[in-house]
C-alpha cells in the first residue's frame, strides 16, 4: 500500500481536530460548549509566557524534571546489537510519565475557575498524578476507577487516598479503563458548570488529544537535547508502548518529521493476537468512534464495543489515540505487540540487568526491544520511553508467575 | 414532502395538544417483546415512539438505559434486527412517526448510506444520534436530511443563546430539549426553569420544542405539556419493564401491559395539561 505522505507530520490536527479520518468531537451537546471553551483557553495558554514560565518551574522543582536519559549497558550487552538508552519518565515525582500532562490541565483548570477535577484512571498512574497535583493546588479531587483495576492496583488506590482523592469504583461493563471514562463523562456532564475533566492520554474529543500531546512532547525535546549531549547526535530508532498512548506520543512527536529515525509503538497482545483476549486496537481493531474521537477501535462487527485484555492495567483499553490512528495509516510509526507473558519476562530481565523495575505497561515495550536491538549496529542509538515504575505491579507479577508455576 | 413527524405536530396544534414521546429500547428485554410494547404504544397514547438502538457504551446515559441496552445486547439484538423491527411496525401502523435514538458508532460500523437507505425504507422517519453534535454534521446530519429522514438535535442548559443558532442549523422535525445537565433517568428538572429554556429555544426556532430527561409522572409530565409541544418518557418505562422481568431477565405474563399502563397515565396527564399562549 503507498501512502501520500504529508509535507510535515507535526501540523496536526486541523482546525476542527481531525488527523486525517480520526479524531473530531464526538460529544453529546451538553459537553460541546465546554471543550470549546477548553480549546479556546488553552490555545490561549499555550502561547502565554507566563503560563509557559510557570509550567516550567513546577516540572523542574516538583515533577524533578528532566529526567535522565541513561546508557542501560548490561541490557545492550545482553541484547548484542544497538546501544540501548532509557528514558527515565519513571523518576517523576508520581512515579510516571502522566504527571507531564496532569500538571499542564491542572493549571489549565485553574486558569480557567474551574473548581473541581474529575479523572478516569486504569492502572492508577494518572489518577495518582491527579491526586498529587490537586493536592497541591488545593482542588478536590475525584477519580473514577474500574472495579477490577481498583483490585489489581491496590497500592495506587491507597495512595490516592492518602493525596485526599476521592476514588470511585466502576462497576459498570467490563469494570476497567474504559468503563471508567464513560463513567467520568457521565459526572462531566451533570457537572458542567465547575468541573474540569483531566483525560489522561492523548485521546478523548479534540482538544484533549493535542493539548496531552503537547503537555507528553517534553520527554521527546529533553531526549533530543539529552542524546545531543550523549552522542552529539539525535537517536537513530525510538520504542514506546502504547494504551492510549501519551508517553508514546510525548516521545515520538518532536522526532516524527526526522524520517530516517524508526518509531516503533508496542500494544498490549494480552493472551494473544489470536486468543481474541488482548488490548492491540491497532493490530486487531478497526476505526470506529468511542469517547468523543474516532480511531482504531476493538469491536464486534455490529459497532459495540469489546472488553480489552491485558495484565497491564494501563494499557487494557480498547482504543488508542488519533494521532497513533493516522501515523499507523501514514506509515510513519510501526505498531508491534507484546504479550502477557513477554511483558513479564521483560519486567524480571530489566529488573535483575538494569536494577530498574519498570510499570508492566513499560515492559510491553522493553519486550520487542532484544530482537530490534540485535538487528542494529552497535553504533545504533535506540530510546526507550521507561514510562513507569513497576511498584504498583508487584503483586500482579508475583500472581501471574505464581499461577504459570515458574 | 413531510415527514410523519412534521405531520403529527400539525395535527396536535390542531387540537391544541402536546405530543407524548416514548422511549423504549429495541431489544429489550427481547425482540418480541420489545415488538409488542412498539405495537402497543400508540393505542395507549404515544404520540411518537422513540427506539433505542443499543450500544455497550451509552455515555450520556444513566443506569436505567444502560441496563436496558446491555439487556437487549445480550438477547442478540443489532443494527439488523432493529431496522427489522422497525419494518414490522409499519406493517400495522404507517401513521406513529418513529425516530432511531442511540450512539454513531454502531451506524458507522453498519455504513452511514446503507443505514440510512434501510432505515429510510423500514419506515424510520428521524434519529437522534447523542454523539454527533453540529460540528460533525457531515458524517451523518446532512446526508439524512438529504436521504429525507429528519435530523433531531439535543439543546441542553449549556446550549446558550451564542450556541442556539448552531444547533438549530440542521435541526428537523422538533427540538429535543434535554431538561438538564445530566445522564438519563437523573433528577428531575424544575418546570419553572424548563420553561423559560423551553421559551428562550422558541425564540430561535418555529420548530416544536419536546423536553425530556428525568419526567416520571403524569403531573410533571402535565406541567411539561403546558409549556413544550412534546413530552419524552424513557426511564420510567424502562424502569417499569425491568421491574416486570423475572430473576433470569425473561418478561412476565403482564410486561407489556405494565409498559402500556403507565403510557396511558402519562398521555393522560399530557392531555389534560391547560396550553399556555398557543404562538
Amino acid at each position: 500500500m503507498t501512502v501520500q505522505q504529508p509535507n510535515s507530520f507535526r501540523t496536526g490536527p486541523d482546525e476542527r481536530g481531525h488527523f486525517g479520518i480520526y479524531g473530531g468531537r464526538f460529544v453529546a451537546e451538553t459537553l460541546m460548549p465546554l471543550i470549546l471553551d477548553l480549546e479556546k483557553a488553552y490555545l490561549q495558554a499555550k502561547t502565554d509566557p507566563k503560563f509557559q514560565k510557570e509550567m516550567d518551574g513546577h516540572l523542574a522543582t516538583y515533577v524533578g524534571r528532566p529526567s535522565p536519559l541513561y546508557f542501560a549497558d548490561r541490557l545492550t550487552q545482553h541484547c548484542g546489537g544497538a546501544k540501548i538508552y532509557f528514558k527515565r519518565e519513571e523518576l517523576n515525582h508520581t512515579g510516571a510519565h502522566k504527571v507531564n500532562n496532569v500538571l499542564g490541565q491542572i493549571m489549565l483548570a485553574l486558569r480557567m475557575g474551574k473548581t473541581r477535577i474529575i479523572a478516569e484512571t486504569g492502572a492508577g498512574m494518572h489518577g495518582v498524578a491527579t491526586a498529587t497535583l490537586c493536592a497541591k493546588f488545593g482542588l478536590p479531587c475525584i477519580v473514577y476507577m474500574g472495579a477490577v483495576d481498583v483490585e489489581r492496583q491496590k497500592p495506587n488506590v491507597l495512595r490516592m487516598k492518602i493525596l485526599g482523592a476521592e476514588v470511585r469504583p466502576v462497576e459498570s461493563g467490563a469494570r476497567t479503563l474504559k468503563d471508567a471514562m464513560n463513567e467520568a463523562l457521565r459526572d462531566w456532564v451533570t457537572n458542567v458548570s465547575d468541573t474540569f475533566y483531566c483525560i489522561g492520554t492523548v485521546a478523548g474529543p479534540h482538544p484533549y488529544p493535542a493539548m496531552v500531546r503537547d503537555f507528553q512532547s517534553i520527554i521527546g525535546r529533553e531526549t533530543r537535547e539529552q542524546m545531543q549531549v550523549a552522542e552529539g547526535r539525535l537517536p537513530d530508532s525510538l520504542i514506546a508502548c502504547i494504551g492510549g498512548g501519551s508517553n508514546a506520543m510525548g516521545l515520538f512527536h518532536p522526532f516524527l518529521d526526522e524520517r530516517a529515525i524508526e518509531i516503533y509503538g508496542v500494544e498490549a497482545a494480552g493472551h494473544g493476537l489470536k486468543s481474541g483476549k488482548h488490548a492491540a486496537s491497532i493490530a486487531g481493531g478497526k476505526p470506529g468512534v468511542l469517547h468523543g474521537n474516532r480511531t482504531y477501535l476493538l469491536m464486534d462487527d455490529d459497532g459495540q464495543i469489546e472488553e480489552a485484555h491485558s495484565i497491564s492495567a494501563g494499557l487494557d483499553y480498547p482504543g488508542i489515540g488519533p494521532e497513533h490512528a493516522w501515523l499507523k495509516d501514514m506509515g510513519r510509526v510501526k505498531f508491534l505487540s507484546a504479550t502477557d507473558d513477554e511483558a513479564v519476562a521483560a519486567f524480571q530481565l530489566c529488573s535483575k540487568l538494569e536494577g530498574i523495575i519498570p510499570a508492566l505497561e513499560a515492559a510491553h515495550a522493553l519486550a520487542r526491544v532484544p530482537e530490534i536491538a540485535a538487528r542494529k549496529p552497535k553504533d545504533h542509538l535506540m530510546v526507550v520511553n521507561l514510562s513507569g515504575r513497576g511498584d504498583k505491579d508487584l503483586a500482579s507479577v508475583e500472581a501471574f508467575v505464581g499461577s504459570k508455576g515458574r | 414532502m413531510s415527514t410523519r413527524i412534521e405531520k403529527r405536530f400539525a395535527v396536535l396544534k390542531k387540537e391544541g395538544r402536546a405530543a407524548l414521546v416514548t422511549f423504549t429500547m429495541a431489544g429489550d428485554p427481547d425482540y418480541e417483546t420489545s415488538l409488542a410494547i412498539a405495537k402497543a404504544l400508540p393505542s395507549a397514547g404515544a404520540d411518537i415512539i422513540e427506539l433505542g438502538m443499543p450500544f455497550t457504551d451509552p455515555m450520556a446515559d444513566g443506569p436505567a438505559i444502560q441496563a436496558a441496552g446491555l439487556r437487549a445486547l445480550k438477547s442478540g439484538q443489532r443494527m439488523t434486527k432493529t431496522l427489522a423491527m422497525v419494518r414490522e411496525f409499519r406493517k400495522t401502523d404507517d401513521e406513529t412517526p418513529i425516530v432511531l435514538m442511540g450512539y454513531y458508532n454502531p451506524i458507522y460500523i453498519y455504513g452511514n448510506d446503507r443505514f440510512l437507505s434501510d432505515a429510510k425504507a423500514a419506515g424510520v422517519d428521524g434519529l437522534i444520534i447523542v454523539d454527533l453534535p453540529p460540528e460533525e454534521d457531515e458524517e451523518l446530519c446532512l446526508p439524512a436530511l438529504k436521504a429525507g429522514l429528519n435530523f433531531i438535535r439535543l439543546a441542553t442548559p449549556t446550549t446558550d443563546d451564542k450556541r442556539l443558532p448552531t444547533v438549530l442549523t440542521n435541526t428537523s422535525g422538533f427540538v429535543y430539549y434535554v431538561s438538564i445537565t445530566g445522564i438519563t433517568g437523573a433528577a428531575a428538572p424544575d418546570t419553572g426553569k424548563v420553561m423559560t429554556a423551553v421559551a428562550r429555544i422558541k425564540r430561535h426556532t418555529k420548530l416544536p420544542v419536546a423536553v425530556g430527561f428525568g419526567v416520571k409522572t403524569a403531573e410533571h409530565a402535565r406541567a411539561i405539556a403546558e409549556g413544550a409541544d412534546g413530552v419524552v418518557v424513557g426511564s420510567a418505562l424502562i424502569d417499569t419493564l425491568r421491574q416486570s422481568l423475572d430473576k433470569n431477565g425473561k418478561p412476565g405474563p403482564g410486561a407489556v401491559n405494565a409498559v402500556t399502563k403507565l403510557v396511558s397515565v402519562l398521555a393522560q396527564g399530557v392531555r389534560s395539561a391547560r396550553r399556555v399562549a398557543a404562538e
